[in-house]
């Protein structure tokens, strides 16, 4: 079990920040993130692309911003669970909060902000009538142990670059790795997408394009997934279905947990950014109120303000002083 | 005036009428439409959550450009007439399209 003062969920820029502001307070943060790296969407979808809005910076790219955040907040000692998704989350009798992860990680915070964007990043799925059902039990829509596949037969599908990626480095570990395309060529790196057709043409993996993808089969496991050519219709015996489609964000658990949500957003009171319950804020683009402009900048402030209230749910007998870092320097841990 | 229609997920059509003159994308108008369409990433082509199927009238539109492409490719339900709302400026070309929604809805 994890005990920490503020449990973030979310480690997107303003999730990030909020470490700052919450260390500058002497309050330790540990943060949640769905997806296996930090940086929010920045990192996932747009590293590259050149931010102009944020303050003192004339330009940044995305990735840079997640990277001086985290070089800022060094000094606080976060912690993180990444790659995992806080599923239940309890409020126990002393007011204070216990988080549970989908990998069954328990985290005890005096106070929990929701940083989380527009939602958990979850797979795209192919619509296919029973992918539900095999679900774990041979279709993944993530790599994050590729040991789990040596020596099985694999089914890629998908076009981009986590597709050829992951069929060129399965190739080496899988006993068969078969990728599935909609088209004849692939849009991804042109560098990998040459390697697979090599990969193809040495015997060493099986592609099949211009495909999509029909039916899964299986008893209780997946054993078998079906495709249509142009032709034909085939079917392939396989462990594993990867469908790997991008990924697309959704509100997920968040919806349950009885806050005051207004069309997918966490109503918040612009006062400190809390929520309809004590000792939960929301802060960035998760949160609503009259007047919320969606920017980076607006969840920074937002985080600012949400430290100040957050210290009194972790230190209710302790009197806050405010002190600038050009005084105070950033007391770290 | 543009008039088009839209169909929403649950296959309902409704014209929408928009200025052509604003400078707007098909899916700024379609959330200020309040149409359930995510627009992720803000209009940079990057997430493919303003997906739309054009029903009718294709021919009236420039031909995607290469981010757009790149990103549709990564779509498990794409139709060959799929387009990202993100990147169609509203123009009177568009009067009397038909665009599905195909995007991830909210």
């Amino acid at each position: 079990m994890i005990s920490t003062d503020i449990c973030i969920i979310g480690a997107g820029p303003v999730g990030l920040f909020a470490v700052f502001e919450a260390g500058l307070l002497k309050m330790r943060c540990h943060l949640v993130d769905a997806l296996p790296q930090v940086g929010g969407q920045l990192s996932e979808i747009y590293p590259k692309k050149p931010i102009y809005d944020i303050p003192g910076f004339p330009e940044v790219k995305a990735q840079e911003l997640v990277d001086n955040l985290m070089k800022q907040i060094e000094p606080f000692k976060p912690t993180f669970s990444l790659g995992e998704r806080v599923d239940g989350l309890e409020r126990l009798a002393d007011g204070s909060f216990r988080l549970t992860t989908s990998d069954d990680t328990i985290i005890e915070a005096k106070a929990v902000v929701i940083a989380g964007g527009l939602g958990c990043f979850e797979p795209r799925k192919p619509v296919l009538e029973n992918l539900e059902q095999f679900e774990g039990k041979g279709v993944a829509y993530m790599v994050k142990d590729p040991e789990k596949f040596r020596n099985k037969r694999v089914v890629l599908a998908g076009g981009g670059d986590s597709a050829l990626d992951w069929t060129i480095f399965l190739a080496d570990v899988a006993e068969r790795v078969t990728l599935v395309h909609r088209n004849e060529t692939f849009r991804g790196a042109p560098d990998s997408a040459e390697k697979v057709f090599e990969l193809a043409q040495a015997g060493k993996i099986d592609l099949v394009l211009s495909a999509n993808l029909k039916a899964l089969s299986g008893n209780g496991h997946l054993n078998a997934v079906s495709m249509t050519t142009k032709e034909e219709e085939i079917t392939v015996e396989t462990d594993y279905l990867i469908p790997l489609f991008g990924l697309s964000p959704k509100l997920g658990p968040i919806a349950d947990w009885n806050l005051a949500i207004d069309k997918n957003a966490i109503s918040v009171d612009t006062f400190d950014y809390s929520t309809n319950v004590p000792g939960i804020y929301a802060i960035g683009d998760i949160n609503t109120y009259p007047g919320k402009l969606k920017l980076i900048l607006s969840g920074f402030h937002e985080a600012a303000l949400m430290a100040q209230s957050a210290f009194k749910h972790v230190y209710p007998d302790q009197k806050l002083s405010f002190k600038y870092t050009t005084v105070n320097g950033v007391p770290a841990f | 005036m543009v008039n088009f229609e839209v169909e929403d997920y649950n296959g309902q059509r409704k014209t929408v009428e928009v200025p052509e003159d604003m400078g707007l994308s098909l899916m700024e108008v379609l959330k200020a439409s309040d149409y359930e369409v995510l627009a992720t990433c803000g209009g940079m082509a990057l997430c493919a959550t303003c997906h739309v199927e054009v029903l009718s009238g294709e021919e009236n539109l420039g031909e995607p450009n290469d981010a757009e492409l790149d990103m549709i490719d990564t779509l498990p339900n794409i139709t060959p007439t799929s387009r990202l709302a993100c990147q169609l400026k509203i123009s009177e070309e568009m009067n009397g399209m038909v665009f599905r929604l195909k995007g991830d809805g909210v």
